[in-house]
């Protein structure tokens, strides 16, 4: 037999219709559902008479517009009404629903492989972009619309085009001091803001294999800020073992089927790609992004590019663009920029690992004058855990603030903001103007580095940070 | 959703790349739970000034671009998040057809949903097409039923769309409506499936 990417795997047991010329009806395991996106798509069902299809295969949280502070009293009456408005719908329509209340409540892509949601071989949707997250298990998930939000609820299903496939090789071993969020940044660096348009990336590779769960989220969280459809890992032991005794994983003799039927999914040896691109572990050293699109980033050591050498014309405009309005000269380089904000969280880098790294150079020192730190679990269930092995006394006692979940300052649609002007060290995704709060400067870094930078005041290369409590 | 067959309209030029979904609905915009009247807003942050004024620099707000319905952009057009508020905001200021040498996947897809005709020409049309659009009011001609673009000097292009996506803004039709008719196929695969 023809040896097949795990891609075209799920691809062919998903398509409920197949015609010639005509997008494919692929069915949808698993439909994520949030308050920003959805209340459009609520309302057009019951405009049309129409029912959810398959509540047993939706999920719903509330994480957007979540205060990370005083979370149940709420002051925001639009931002309130949202998240009302999703918690009736659930209601009305018999969706499942991780509110306030819910010890499951976070932000949608930390819960669904926090909770076994996510399952290798799956097909996930989202009405968020980052829904590429859950690939780190082999399944197949992506971003939609709010159109497409309300169809997937009418009929469990989604028109879509065969994407093409690409394989992100990362060869090598790590260097120490390089995380995954190095990995993803690099490879955008080198690639471009849209290398993946119209292809499903899947990471291979030596480093790619020996990352852990957690780590690989990261990888592919990242994968839409190279314009890619989705991203997604062949599943590993390291999936199995991640996934075994999770809420909706069953157990026994039903979980060792399961986790055969995973192993099959993965990506077959030979399998041929449309495309390929590489990538060396030993290129990769902590990142910092200067600009404003997430490939706009380089090593802690490297001068910030001089629009006058960019390859294209539009590549100079955009060079410049970025530099104007981050208040950069070419030349520079990353350790001179002073920061007055820290933001570690995200569905990025905000579970329990990345909280740990933070910690670890938190641990005995302080944040630097001038500079508010703020750390943001992905969920309760991470925040729970953190505080169970001591984290937040570490942030707290270093000068961090510590507080509830949610995406918080990485879109700023709750009250926690970046002022006009300012500038951020955080571990999200997007580097987007305005994306922090109007006029705010972000700059996107590992959670080791945000918190190194908290404690300097500015950008640092964590591997010239000696562990005081090593000494 | 209101079918497109044959457009004719001004055109507004933004030449600038990778211009994301923030920057045509800022954040603060997403609350609302309607579907409409997102217009007001549309790149919010670039179009007005502190004072709450447009701010005469911007491409939007020069006067050749008044009543645009046709927008020149540049490269990965709409990328970043999925936000749906993005065509919705582009839609109600005006704008049936986005013209661009590159989108990103999901804001393309969204656009169709929405009945506003998103068009990939090489970047050196496009380039061509926006300096035409300048400095002075560019009216352009969409022929959707024979994918070509014309404009009074003597321009003329074809372009590339799913034969899906034609039909789907051709007819206006809406997609939840034609897929429920292949709900006995959706059952089948369920119950093949045994889930």
């Amino acid at each position: 037999m023809q040896p097949k990417t795990i891609i075209e795997k799920i691809w062919d047991t998903h398509a409920v219709m197949s015609e010639k010329g005509k997008p494919n009806l692929m069915f949808i395991d698993l439909h994520m559902v949030h308050e920003v996106t959805s209340p459009q798509a609520f309302e057009g069902l019951r405009l049309a008479g129409r029912k959810v299809r398959r509540p047993d295969l939706t999920f719903a949280t509330m994480d957007h517009n979540v205060p990370t502070q005083n979370r149940m009293s709420i002051t925001d009456s639009i931002a309130k009404k949202q998240m009302e408005t999703l918690a009736n719908n659930c209601e009305e329509f018999g969706i499942d629903i991780a509110d306030l209340n819910s010890p499951n409540n976070g932000i949608v892509h930390i819960i669904g492989p926090q909770m076994g949601l996510t399952q290798p071989g799956k097909t996930i949707v989202c009405g968020d972009s980052h829904t590429s997250t859950h690939g780190a298990f082999g399944a197949l998930a992506f971003g939609i619309g709010t159109s497409e939000v309300e169809h997937v609820l009418a009929t469990q299903t989604i028109w879509q085009s065969k994407p093409k496939t690409m394989e992100v090789r990362v060869n090598g071993r790590l260097n120490p001091g390089a995380t995954a969020k190095d990995i993803i940044l690099s490879i955008i660096a080198k690639h471009g803001v849209d290398f993946g348009t119209g292809h499903v990336l899947e990471f291979t590779g030596e480093a790619i294999r020996g990352l852990t769960m957690e780590e690989r989220m990261t990888i592919c969280n990242m994968s839409i800020e190279a314009g890619a459809k989705a991203g997604l890992i062949s599943p590993d032991q390291v999936t199995i073992d991640y996934l075994k005794g999770r809420e909706k994983v069953p157990d026994g003799e039903a979980f060792e089927k399961l986790a055969q039927e995973w192993r099959d999914t993965a990506s077959d040896e030979g399998a041929v790609y449309d495309a390929v691109v590489e990538m060396d572990s030993e290129e990769i050293e902590p990142m910092v992004t200067w600009g404003t699109n997430p490939s706009q980033g380089i090593g802690i050591h490297k001068q910030i590019p001089d629009p006058a050498n960019a390859e294209s014309d539009h590549d100079r405009r955009a060079i410049q663009q970025s530099l104007d309005y981050m208040d950069l000269k070419p030349g520079m380089k990353m350790t001179e920029v002073e920061i007055q904000h820290v933001f570690i969280g995200s569905c990025t880098n905000s579970r329990i690992s990345d909280l740990r790294a933070a910690a670890k150079i938190a641990e005995g020192r302080k944040v630097a004058d001038g500079v508010r730190a703020l750390v943001v679990p992905g969920s309760q269930a991470v925040k729970m855990q953190a505080e169970s092995e001591g984290l937040d006394k570490v942030f707290l006692e270093a000068g961090f603030e510590w507080r509830e979940s949610g995406c918080s300052m990485c879109l700023s649609m709750n009250p926690d903001f970046v002022p006009e002007g300012e500038r951020c060290a955080s571990t999200s995704n997007r580097n987007f103007e305005g994306r922090q709060g109007k006029g705010a400067r972000t700059h996107l870094v590992s959670p080791a580095m945000a918190a190194a930078a908290a404690v300097a005041g500015r950008f640092v290369d964590i591997r010239d940070l000696k562990k005081p409590s090593l000494q | 959703m209101e079918p497109i067959i044959v457009h004719e309209g001004n055109t507004a030029v933004l030449p600038r790349v990778n211009v994301d979904t923030d920057q045509i609905i800022p954040k603060q915009f997403l609350k609302r739970v309607e579907r409409t009247g997102f217009g007001q807003f549309l790149f919010f942050d670039w179009r007005f000034l502190a004072d709450g004024t447009p701010d005469p620099s911007f491409e939007l707000n020069k006067p050749e671009a008044e009543e645009a319905s046709v927008l020149l952009a540049d490269h990965n057009f709409g990328c970043g998040s999925s936000r749906e508020h993005a065509p919705w905001a582009l839609q109600d200021y005006g704008f049936r057809v986005i013209i661009a040498p590159s989108f990103a996947d999901i804001f393309y897809n969204n656009c169709f949903k929405n009945g506003i005709l998103t068009i990939r020409l090489p970047e050196k049309q496009v380039y061509e097409l926006m300096d035409n659009g300048k400095e002075e009011y560019y009216k352009l001609k969409v022929d959707l039923e024979h994918q070509t673009i014309q404009d009074s000097k003597g321009f003329e292009a074809g372009f590339e769309i799913d034969p899906y996506w034609k039909e789907m803004l051709l007819k206006g039709w809406d997609e939840i409506s034609l897929t429920l008719q292949y709900a006995d196929h959706i059952d089948a695969y369920e119950k093949q499936r045994g889930i």
